[in-house]
């Protein structure tokens, strides 16, 4: 539980930061998955940038129809935020599922978007959020979206001396409804699955619905065979379980000692029923 | 003529704050991690990563010329030192040497191979990454069934058969009462292996002062004055000169009742070197290497009449003993077998243990020893025995419960049970649950397809270990009331607490009895230096064994006093009450302080009475104490996904008398929190090469508070016979009652799906392949 020796810094400015990093110095934000995975020695980076503490990564704001929520916000403030809260309260209630208070007070967006474990909870949030994910390095930003973003387990679009430095989510007129449902591992509290829905109902069909999976496989995705089954169709008990017991076709699912694949399975198409249902019910 | 005396407020009894949160709550606590000495080195163990291996060579030169790196040890280097002590004794017990580092094999995974000493912890860590070890991995064996099969790998080769010992314990007639049997009912049940995980790890700084010839040594132990006999006679130092100081302990639960390798390895490096020496165990390590506890795989056939009547019990009890032992690995599962009757009156047992080696950490005593295993056997089988025969798991028990004018009650194990009133502990519970109408409502949720249960558990526990012959190390104990010249009061105990609360159970004793106030009394404990000799803190025994001893001691002090008070009143009739002595016939009054001035001062002495006002007391017990009590919990299954929802959960435990109820739920909450996490969530799972699965809490599930229900703890209250004080012991009922209320909660729910036994864990995926096996 001791880290190999390593070098520190904290960075005046985002430049000063990326020019670390395209130097091969590693990002460090919350250390909430990284410092454990140094303790371990499973990890030994020789240099450390922290990004937590730039104001250039640390805000929250609307701007022409979009929040922007900079990589250095913690999951408490994405929890907490007024603004989120009102306007993208589907990222606010998926924060508030991650880890405890502690956990919840360190960790950032940007740090937990960037590592992509596979049972980490806002993939999810932002496949069906279809968010769009800002990376930038010393030469220049580029934005991806959720579902390029996501390539594997631990694995991103991410390339060398690339952060994240942003999250973009567009706002929504308030007729959509949003749901995250998670199974929590009961030692790690992580998703063992989570389904993150975003839905809208309309004249009786629903007019919209994204479906995204964390947990389930080796990286997040957008359940489209989900939502095509519900998409203009009116959302009887019977079409809902119909349509979430398509969510794990086809996936190759994970297993551990908590969750043979069999079963995350089935807990993906009940965790994915239940979210149906309580983001048309939030629907206006 | 008398006068009026205004009595002073009992403080036993009370709700009263523990003296010992301030510093915790404060962070101004001292635990071995906070010890600095000048000079202090650190060491990092190398472990071995395989679950068995022959060494056929380290190289440790990398290391050694590590800067800052001050010595590496191998197991070649350790020449005259004592190997790990096993206290426990059985007939024809096999006992394999249990080197403090290993020799030419390793036995299971986090075997201490070398040690790494360096100016800092980061260094010794480097230094440790560099040490070379040649392992030949051979066959190893995890699962103790497995190890008991023909051709299983041998854990010691020098014993093919992986078995340590067999013990047998025989009690009645078993042939007449299974001859008698009008029913059978025969189930396998487990009880898996659990990490103990105190919140402290283990740790040590050992100091050796060569011109003095003198060690001491910080560790987090339960027991500092065996830890000092123990390592005086392992390391060859005169015990006096031996000093074992437990500073704050965070959490023992029986983890901490052992003296390991790693404290002789201090030891003999601060010796080696020079220098003091700290070793902190990581929670990786704690995981790994620190004991483990139950790890049982059992047969039980219960005999009874159509009637409910129970006749006998059959057990073969195959214990996973792990690789060594270490203090009481052998006799934990023969405590089981003495609580195998459970609370109820029938007289045939039959029991056999077989200790089998296997290539794990050693498992030992964890929260309630062997009687969990016990009672969750018999409890189950109590509501396996009830399904069958289509009767009310709480009717059943009345029906078999030993009745309270059967005390002392001789038990067929050979136990006495001291008191009881089983029948009106499980009616309380009962009555407090609203038991005809929770049944009424499970019948109308099982109309509607819904799974919900209702778990009973009865549990009876021997603790306050306990009598010196059936303890391996002597089990009384000891207590010194100091009283200073100013009137204040300083207790010494030769209990260790570390969480149970004595410094102020015990000052609310000893405020009662002297009439001072709390705030005048410090209890002090765990420095071998300052206390006498004491056996320390395990089996519910502080207050049932070092209670009374502290009484008698406190007795002492008030004969002293009332001589001083005839002395200085100058009268025969002198009552001492109230912090007073008083004149029965002038009314004059003289206070316990200026009593304890005038001791000390010495000017005039009452005949054949010494100066100061100190009493040491050495009080052995002369039988165990048994409290026992009724846990029942009502849960919900989610048909779907298996997933387990407790409703409520309502506790009724009698523990005799109660010096302060607070620390009594204090210790019943924990103890369920920890029998829950056995029924539903935590499994130290090894896999057949020895590695253990689940070593990190991310894999292993521990409770938290946010997965607790909230716990109804009420009372009834028989007083133990055993001790002055009426007390019985609290601090691993809770472990005890729980986990059969929770299994039997979940079975219950189960039984309309006919599923009869899961084993524990009950996690969700298990209950829901029985469910849908069963559909
Ligand atoms: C006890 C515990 C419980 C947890 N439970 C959950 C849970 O339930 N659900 C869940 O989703 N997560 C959980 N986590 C993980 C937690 O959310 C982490 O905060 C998150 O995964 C990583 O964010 P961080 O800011 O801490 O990143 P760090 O640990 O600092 O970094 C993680 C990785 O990302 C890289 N990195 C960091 N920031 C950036 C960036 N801006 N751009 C590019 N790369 C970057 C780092 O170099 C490192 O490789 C838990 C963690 C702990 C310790």
């Amino acid at each position: 539980m001791i880290a190999n020796a390593f070098e520190y810094t904290a960075p005046q400015s985002l430049d000063e930061a990326l020019g670390l990093i395209a130097g091969g110095a590693k990002p460090l934000s919350g250390g909430m998955s990284l410092i454990p995975m140094m303790k371990l020695r499973l990890a030994a980076p020789e240099h450390l940038v922290d990004l937590a503490r730039l104001k250039e990564l640390n805000y929250i704001r609307e701007e022409n129809g979009e929040l922007h929520i900079g990589a250095a916000v913690t999951h408490y403030e994405v929890e907490s935020s007024p603004l989120l809260l009102g306007k993208c309260p589907l990222l606010a209630e998926t924060a508030a599922h991650i880890g405890d208070i502690q956990v919840r007070n360190m960790g950032t967006l940007g740090g937990s978007v960037a590592h992509a474990d596979p049972a980490s909870d806002y993939p999810a949030a932002l496949q069906a959020l279809e968010a769009g994910i800002v990376l930038r390095s010393a030469g220049g930003a580029r934005t991806v979206s959720a579902k390029d973003f996501f390539i594997d387990t631990f694995t991103t679009a991410l390339e060398p001396g690339e952060i994240v430095s942003e999250i973009v989510v567009p706002v929504e007129p308030g007729l959509t409804g949003t749901s995250y449902q998670k199974c929590k591992h009961q030692a790690s509290g992580f998703a063992v699955v989570g389904i993150a829905v975003r839905a809208r109902r309309e004249n009786g069909v629903v007019s919209l619905i994204r479906v995204g999976v964390t947990g389930l496989s080796g990286s997040s995705y957008r359940a489209e065979n989900v939502e095509a089954a519900l998409q203009g169709v009116e959302p009887t008990g019977e079409a809902i379980r119909a349509a979430a017991g398509l969510v794990a076709h086809s996936v190759d699912a994970s297993a551990d000692m908590q969750a043979s694949s069999e079963y995350r399975k089935h807990l993906a198409s009940v965790y994915t029923a239940k979210a149906i249902h309580a983001a048309l019910s939030r629907s206006a | 003529m008398a006068t009026t005396v205004t009595n002073i407020e009992k403080l036993v009894g009370k709700r009263i704050r523990r003296k010992e949160d301030p510093r915790l709550i404060t962070g101004t606590a001292t635990y071995v991690e906070d010890i600095k000495l000048p000079g202090m080195h650190h060491a990092v163990i190398v472990r071995s990563p395989h679950g068995a291996a022959n060494i056929k060579g380290v190289d440790i030169s990398k290391a050694a010329a590590l800067p800052g790196v001050a010595a590496v040890f191998t197991g070649a280097d350790i020449t005259g030192v004592g190997s790990v002590v096993c206290g426990a004794d059985l007939p024809g017990l096999r006992k394999p040497v249990h080197h403090i580092l290993a020799q030419s094999r390793v036995y299971y995974v986090g075997h201490p191979v070398a040690v790494v000493v360096a100016t800092d912890r980061y260094i010794a860590a480097d230094g440790a990454d560099l040490v070379e070890v040649d392992y030949e991995v051979t066959q190893a064996v995890t699962d103790p069934e497995k190890a008991l099969a023909e051709g299983a790998p041998a854990v010691h080769p020098e014993w093919p058969d992986n078995k340590a010992f067999v013990f047998l314990q025989k009690g009645g007639d078993m042939e007449k009462a299974f001859a008698d049997a009008e029913v059978v009912v025969k189930q396998r049940i487990t009880s898996q292996r659990l990490v103990p995980n105190a919140m402290e790890t283990r740790g040590v700084v050992a100091d050796w002062l060569q011109a003095e010839h003198s060690l001491t040594l910080f560790t987090s132990t339960q027991i500092p004055h065996l830890a000092r006999t123990i390592l005086a006679g392992q390391l060859g130092i005169d015990e006096n000169r031996v000093r074992v100081v437990a500073p704050e302990v965070g959490g023992g639960f029986g983890s901490k009742l052992n003296v390991y390798a790693e404290e002789a390895l201090m030891g003999f490096i601060s010796r080696k070197i020079g220098k003091p020496v700290k070793w902190i165990e990581s929670r990786r390590e704690n995981f790994l290497v620190t004991i483990h506890g139950r790890g049982h795989v059992d047969y039980f056939e219960i005999a009874a009449k159509r009637d409910g009547t129970i006749l006998g019990l059959k057990l073969k009890l195959i214990q996973d003993l792990g690789a060594y032992h270490q203090l009481l690995t052998p006799a934990i599962p023969t405590l089981s077998v003495l609580m195998m009757p459970g609370l109820y009156n029938f007289r045939n047992i039959d029991a056999e243990v077989i200790g089998t080696f296997t290539n794990c950490v050693p498992t030992d005593a964890y929260r309630g020893a062997g009687r969990p295993e016990a009672t969750h056997g018999i409890e189950r089988m109590v509501d396996l025995l009830a399904a069958e025969l289509n009767m009310d798991p709480a009717v059943i028990r009345f029906k078999n419960f030993v009745q309270p004018d059967q005390f002392p009650f001789p038990t067929a194990t050979g136990l006495n049970y001291d008191s009881g009133d089983y029948g009106a502990t499980l009616q309380k519970a009962l009555d407090t649950i609203g038991y005809d109408d929770l049944r009424k409502q499970q019948a109308a949720a099982r109309l509607e397809g819904r799974l919900m249960g209702i778990g009973i558990s009865t549990y009876g526990e021997l603790c306050a270990f306990g009598p010196s012959p059936a303890t391996p190390a002597g089990g009384w104990e000891s207590a010194t009331v100091r009283v200073e010249p100013s009137g204040k009061v300083t207790i010494h105990t030769g209990t260790s607490p570390h969480g149970q609360g004595q410094e102020t159970s015990f000052a609310q004793l000893a405020a009662d009895e002297l009439g001072v106030s709390m705030d005048d009394i410090v209890v002090l404990h765990g420095d071998t230096s300052v206390i006498p000799y004491g056996i320390g803190t395990f089996g519910s025994r502080n207050t049932a064994v070092g209670g009374p001893a502290l009484f008698y001691a406190l007795q002492d002090i008030k004969e002293k006093v009332k001589k001083f008070g005839k002395m200085l009143l100058k009268s025969e009739n002198v009552v001492f009450e109230n912090g007073k002595c008083t004149c029965q016939v002038s009314g004059k009054e003289v206070t316990f302080q200026t009593i304890a001035g005038a001791a000390y001062r010495a000017m005039q002495l009452p005949p054949d009475t010494d100066p100061g006002l100190v009493a040491t007391k050495f009080w052995e017990p002369s039988n165990f104490a048994f409290p026992f009590g009724a846990h029942i919990i009502v849960s919900e299954v989610d048909r779907e996904t298996g997933q387990i929802e407790i409703k409520r959960y309502v506790a009724v435990d009698d523990i005799g008398n109660q010096l302060n109820p607070l620390l009594v739920e204090g210790q019943v909450h924990g103890g369920a929190a920890q029998g829950l996490g056995q029924a539903l969530w935590e499994h130290g799972i090894y896999d057949d090469n020895g590695q253990l699965m689940t070593g990190e809490f991310m894999d292993y599930a521990m409770p938290r508070a946010s997965m607790m229900p909230w716990v109804e703890c009420s009372h009834t209250t028989t007083p133990s016979p055993v001790n002055p004080l009426g007390v019985k012991g609290v601090g691993e009922a809770g472990t005890i009652g729980s986990t059969p209320a929770m299994v039997n909660s979940v079975m219950d729910a189960l039984m309309p799906l006919g599923i009869r036994h899961l084993d524990m864990p009950l996690t969700p995926e298990k209950v829901w392949k029985a469910i849908n096996g069963a559909a």
